[in-house]
């Protein structure tokens, strides 16, 4: 194995990390990885040291992503815990919030710790399967409403639903894991 | 136009900002809402540096 093959290896678990998030199923996820390392090892030119060899990957990686979601896009459908609203447990019958909010300082501080980094994706990977597919495709694939929409066949609405849900599961998660965390 | 609307609408609202442009009356129910619940303006700022960490995120994953 040439040393760009090896080093492609070495880089696999991460690229499994991230296609496991976005997917939740890891069949899904090992052909998203494969396809991408495949298709580095094709045109290994096109890399050419124009940048990082990771941040080359990942962006190979988000297309085949996208890819994965279409061709399964029927098998990615809501859970029970996807349909669960937290609105009772945030806020009283009256609307006020059962519990404050919290003051989580200066945000330049929190996120320049690579361990913040961390627990987010712990975080996101504690979402319910939809939240966590849909979340993944704002924040990490960066698709707009309507690609989402059209990728998944669902409404915008929907989909806003969805990602309020996992904003607000995101949020507990943090303030429980980092914001009070010991 | 309804003025006074609640820290779960509230919540809402900021919620769907990310998403979409809010009416002008949401807008300005929001500002008058914002400005006597420092509870709200907590929530905002919590949605905000969620905002951000999405951005480090994206870059902290090529790194």
């Amino acid at each position: 194995m040439n040393s760009f093959a090896a080093e492609l290896e070495s880089l696999r678990p991460q690229l499994m990390k991230y296609a496991q998030l976005q997917l939740r199923n890891s069949a899904w996820a090992e052909d998203a990885v494969s396809e991408t390392l495949l298709a580095a090892l094709e045109k290994p030119q096109s890399f050419a040291g124009r940048s990082q060899l990771k941040s080359w990957l990942i962006g190979i990686l988000k297309h085949k992503l996208v890819d994965q979601v279409r061709r399964n896009s029927r098998e990615m459908s809501m859970t029970a815990e996807d349909g669960e609203d937290l609105d009772e447990s945030l806020f009283r019958p009256d609307g006020h919030w059962r519990e404050p909010p919290q003051d989580w300082g200066n945000p330049e501080q929190t996120l320049a710790q690579v361990d913040f980094m961390r627990v987010l994706e712990a975080c996101v990977d504690q979402l319910p399967g939809q939240q966590g597919r849909l979340f993944m495709m704002r924040e990490w694939l960066e698709l707009d409403t309507d690609e989402v929409c059209k990728l998944l066949s669902i409404s915008p609405t929907n989909l806003w639903v969805m990602l309020h849900r996992a904003r607000l599961r995101l949020r507990e998660c943090l303030q429980l894991n980092w914001f009070s965390a010991p | 136009m309804k003025l006074k609307r609640t820290c779960r609408e509230v919540t809402h609202l900021a919620l769907q900002a990310l998403e979409q442009p809010l009416p002008l009356s949401d807008r300005v129910a929001v500002r008058l809402h914002l400005w006597i619940c420092k509870y709200c303006v907590a929530f905002t700022r919590q949605l905000k540096l969620m905002e951000k960490a999405g951005e480090r995120w994206r870059r902290y994953c090529e790194e």
